[in-house]
C-alpha cells in the first residue's frame, strides 16, 4: 500500500513524466478545439443549406472592375475571366500599393528622420509638425482627406492640367501618363537589362575584395551606369528598338461622355490608387521618420566626435559612421512598418481602389456568397506577403547586424 | 479538395461558432426584440434621424413583425449594414430579419442559404445625371465614369446594360452609399447608378439636387423585399404574412386609425384578417391579434408608403407599379383564409 502511494507519487513528481503530461495535455486540448470548431462549423453550414467547396474559382465573372495595373496585367473581361482571375488582380493592385508605399515611405521616412536632427531651424521643426501631425491623425481619415479633399478639387472629366511638359495630364478622372508598348523582342532587351545587373552585382563585389587588400576598389559609380547603359542599349538597338509609347489624348468634340481623356491611349493613373499611395506613404513615413531618428539618435555621441577628430566631415560621418550603426536597431520595427503599410492597404476599400478585399472579399464574395472560403484565402494571402516581407527583412538584419569578432 | 475545405472549416469555425440557434421566433421573444438589419442611411426606406430615430418602409416592416410576435411595434433594434455585410450578417445570426431594399434574385435565393418573404418595393435600376451634360437617353453614355455601391446587383446590371449596347465604361465601386454619393458630387463620376428609388433618396443628399436629373431607362427588375434564413419556416411565414398583412389591410381599406373598430366589422374577411375569426394567428405560433397589432401600430402598406417614399415626401416617388394590382399596379397579397 504505501510501496503503491510512494511509486506514484514519484511517478507524478518525475520531471519526464510532468514534462511529457504536460505536452500531452495541450495537444489533445489543441485537437479537441480544432475539431470541434471544425465539427461546428460543418454542422452550422449544413442547417442553413450552404455547403464548402472551391467550385466558383472557375465561375465568370460579370462586373466591371475599374482600370488599374491588375486589369491591364491580366487582361480583365467582363464574362470571359473567372474569379480566380478577380483574386489574382486583386493580389496585384494590393502588392502594387504594397511595394510602391514601402519604398516612398522609406524614402520620405529617412529623409525626414534625418531632417528632425538637424541643426537647420526650418528643416528641424517642419519635420517636428509633419511627424506630429501624421503619426495623430487616423489613416482612414488621412484617406478620405487626400481623396475627397485634395483629389476631389480637381478639373473635371472634360478638362485637364497639363503635367510634364504637356507629355502628361491630370484631371478628376486620374493621371494620364505616356505608356509603354512592347513589341516583339522587348524580351531580349530586359534580359540583356539582367545580365547587366547580375554582372554589376558581380563587379560590386569584386571591387568590394579589391578593397579590402589593397584599400583601393573600382570607381563603381562610374562603371555600373556604364555597363548597364551599354549592355541594354546594345541590345535595344540590334532588336531595333522593340518599345513604342503611346501618349494620353484629348478630345474637346464628339459626344459628351467622349470628350476628356481617351481609354485607349496613354495610361491612367485612377485617383483612387493615387490617393491611397498618398495616404499609406504619407502616413507610414511618419512612423519611419521616428524609428531612424531614434535609431541614429541611439548611436553614442563619441562616435561622431571621434569621426570628426579624424577629418571627416558631417556628410560622411552620417553616411560611413552612424548609419551603419543606427541600422541594426532601425531594421526591426522598420519591418513592423512595412508590415502594417501592407495590411493598412486593404482600408483602400473605402475609396473604390480595387485591391484584393475591395474585390475579392467585398463584391466578388457578395456574388457567390462563398464566405468562409473566400475570407480565408485572403488571409492566407496576407499573411503569406507578411511572411515574405519579414523573411526578406531578417534576412536583411542578419547582414547589417553588428559582427561579434 | 476535401481535405482542404475541413482545413478552412476550422480555421473559420470561430466565425460560426457564436451562432447555433433553434427557431428564430423562441429566439426572439426570449431576447424580447426583433434584430432588423437596415441599411445606413437610405432615406424613405430606412434612414436615422438626428435623434437616432430609424424610419421608413424597410423600417415599418420590422415594427410589423415586432408588433405581431410582441403586440408592440417598438420592440425592434436596429443594425446598420453595408450592402456587402447584409448576407453575412443574417446567415451568423447576428440579425434576425434583413429589411434593407435588398434585391430578389435566383443566386441569392439558392446559393446564399436565404429565403426573400415577399416583394415591399418593386423598383428598377436607373441613372443619375448632371442636367448641364444635356444627356437625355442612356443610350449616350459611351465611355462614361460610372460610380456604385459595391457588392450589389447594379455592377451586375450596369455591366450588362453596356455590353448589351456594344458600349465602353468605367465604374468605379465604393463600399458606403455616402462615399458614392460624394464622389458623384465632386465630379468623379459623370453617372451615378442604382435602382431609381435609391437615386431619389439619394438626389436630395447632393449639394443641388436640382441640378440633376434621372435618365427614363429602368434596365433591370428590382423587387426589394424582406430576407430570412432558410429552415426555419415558420419565422419565415412571420415576415410573409406580416407584409401581406399590410398589403391585404390596404385592399380592404383597414387603416391604423379605424383597425380596432372594424375588427367587428361584417366583413368576414376582415374579420379573419383583425383576428376576429378563425385561429390564423396561433397557426403562425402567434396571438389571434397579431394583424390588428400591425395594422393599429404601423399601418396599412399605402400609410407607409405614402409617410415615407410617396409624393408628399422629398423623395415624391408616385405609386407606379407599387399600387395594389385592384388600381393598375402589380401589389397582390394572396388571401387570409
Amino acid at each position: 500500500m504505501s510501496i503503491n502511494s510512494n511509486n506514484l507519487s514519484a511517478f507524478i513528481n518525475d520531471s519526464r513524466v510532468r514534462n511529457i503530461g504536460f505536452q500531452v495535455l495541450i495537444i489533445s486540448a489543441l485537437v479537441f478545439s480544432v475539431w470541434w470548431l471544425m465539427d461546428n462549423t460543418l454542422t452550422n453550414l449544413e442547417n442553413r443549406g450552404k455547403s464548402l467547396g472551391f467550385g466558383f474559382l472557375v465561375q465568370t465573372a460579370g462586373f466591371e472592375i475599374s482600370d488599374t495595373l491588375g486589369t491591364w496585367l491580366f487582361d480583365y473581361e467582363v464574362g470571359v475571366s473567372s474569379y480566380t482571375d478577380i483574386f489574382f488582380i486583386g493580389i496585384t493592385n494590393t502588392l502594387l500599393i504594397a511595394v510602391l508605399g514601402i519604398i516612398l515611405a522609406s524614402i520620405i521616412g529617412f529623409t525626414v528622420g534625418i531632417m528632425r536632427l538637424s541643426n537647420n531651424f526650418i528643416l528641424k521643426y517642419f519635420a517636428t509638425v509633419y511627424v506630429e501631425v501624421i503619426r495623430n491623425v487616423p489613416l482612414l481619415l488621412q484617406l478620405f482627406f487626400w481623396y475627397f479633399a485634395v483629389l476631389g478639387v480637381l478639373p473635371d472629366a472634360r478638362s485637364q492640367l497639363q503635367v510634364f511638359g504637356g507629355l502628361g495630364g491630370l484631371n478628376i478622372t486620374g493621371l494620364y501618363l505616356p505608356a509603354p508598348v512592347f513589341q516583339t523582342g522587348f524580351g531580349l532587351v530586359f534580359l540583356a537589362f539582367s545580365v547587366s545587373v547580375i554582372a554589376s552585382i558581380i563587379v560590386a563585389h569584386i571591387s568590394k575584395k579589391k578593397q579590402d587588400e589593397t584599400g583601393q576598389g573600382f570607381k563603381l559609380v562610374l562603371i555600373i551606369p556604364a555597363l548597364i547603359i551599354s549592355v541594354t542599349g546594345i541590345a535595344y538597338v540590334i532588336m531595333g528598338g522593340p518599345l513604342d509609347w503611346t501618349f494620353p489624348e484629348f478630345k474637346n468634340t464628339g459626344p459628351i461622355f467622349k470628350r476628356g481623356f481617351q481609354s485607349d491611349a496613354g495610361m491612367v493613373l485612377v485617383p483612387e490608387m493615387l490617393a491611397v499611395l498618398l495616404a499609406l506613404t504619407l502616413y507610414t513615413a511618419g512612423f519611419i521618420a521616428e524609428i531612424v531618428r531614434a535609431g541614429i539618435v541611439a548611436v553614442s555621441r563619441g562616435q561622431t566626435e571621434a569621426s570628426y577628430s579624424v577629418g571627416l566631415r558631417p556628410g560622411v560621418t552620417l553616411r560611413l559612421i552612424v548609419i551603419p550603426q543606427a541600422m541594426r536597431i532601425i531594421i526591426p520595427p522598420l519591418t513592423s512598418q512595412y508590415l502594417n503599410l501592407t495590411k493598412n492597404s486593404s482600408l483602400a476599400v473605402a475609396i473604390a481602389y480595387p485591391e484584393l478585399v475591395s474585390i475579392f472579399a467585398g463584391t466578388a464574395l457578395n456574388q457567390v456568397g462563398k464566405e468562409i472560403e473566400m475570407i480565408f484565402m485572403v488571409m492566407s494571402t496576407y499573411l503569406v506577403i507578411s511572411l515574405i516581407t519579414s523573411f526578406f527583412m531578417n534576412w536583411f538584419n542578419a547582414r547589417v547586424k553588428i559582427v561579434e569578432r | 479538395m476535401k481535405k482542404l475545405s475541413f482545413l478552412v472549416a476550422g480555421v473559420a469555425g470561430v466565425l460560426a461558432a457564436s451562432a447555433v440557434q433553434a427557431g428564430t421566433l423562441d429566439d426572439v421573444k426570449a431576447k424580447g426584440f426583433v434584430q432588423c438589419g437596415v441599411s445606413q442611411g437610405l432615406p424613405g426606406f430606412s434612414n436615422a434621424d438626428d435623434a437616432g430615430n430609424w424610419t421608413g418602409i424597410d423600417v415599418d416592416l420590422c415594427r410589423g413583425v415586432a408588433a405581431a410576435v410582441f403586440g408592440d411595434a417598438s420592440k425592434v433594434k436596429y443594425t446598420p449594414l453595408s450592402s456587402k455585410q447584409r448576407f453575412t450578417a443574417l446567415s451568423s445570426g447576428e440579425i434576425d430579419v434583413l429589411s434593407r431594399n435588398t434585391t430578389w434574385t435566383m443566386t441569392r435565393d439558392t446559393q446564399l442559404g436565404l429565403n426573400f418573404a415577399g416583394v415591399n418595393y418593386y423598383d428598377g435600376q436607373g441613372f443619375l445625371v448632371p442636367t448641364k451634360l444635356g444627356v437625355k437617353s442612356a443610350l449616350e453614355m459611351d465611355g462614361a465614369n460610372v460610380c456604385s455601391q459595391t457588392g450589389t446587383t447594379t455592377e451586375l446590371n450596369v455591366t450588362d446594360f453596356f455590353r448589351e449596347n456594344g458600349m465602353k465604361f468605367n465604374l468605379v465601386a465604393f463600399e458606403e452609399a455616402d462615399a458614392v454619393v460624394a464622389a458623384y458630387d465632386s465630379g468623379r463620376c459623370d453617372v451615378y447608378t442604382t435602382d431609381r428609388s435609391g437615386l431619389a433618396a439619394q438626389r436630395t443628399k447632393l449639394a443641388n439636387p436640382d441640378a440633376h436629373m434621372v435618365l427614363p431607362e429602368i434596365i433591370s427588375k428590382e423587387p426589394l423585399g424582406p430576407v430570412v434564413r432558410q429552415g426555419d419556416d415558420q419565422w419565415f411565414n412571420i415576415v410573409r404574412w406580416t407584409l401581406n398583412a399590410m398589403i391585404n389591410a390596404e385592399e380592404m381599406g383597414v387603416t391604423s386609425a379605424n383597425a380596432k373598430s372594424m375588427a367587428n366589422d361584417n366583413n368576414p374577411s376582415i374579420k379573419r384578417l383583425l383576428g376576429t375569426e378563425g385561429t390564423f394567428g396561433a397557426e403562425l405560433g402567434l396571438s389571434n391579434d397579431w394583424a390588428l397589432n400591425i395594422i393599429s401600430q404601423v399601418g396599412n402598406y399605402a400609410e407607409s408608403y405614402e409617410a415615407h417614399v410617396g409624393p408628399n415626401t422629398p423623395l415624391k416617388l408616385g405609386r407606379g407599379v407599387n399600387a395594389l394590382w385592384s388600381q393598375g399596379g402589380i401589389l397582390y397579397a394572396p388571401p387570409v383564409r
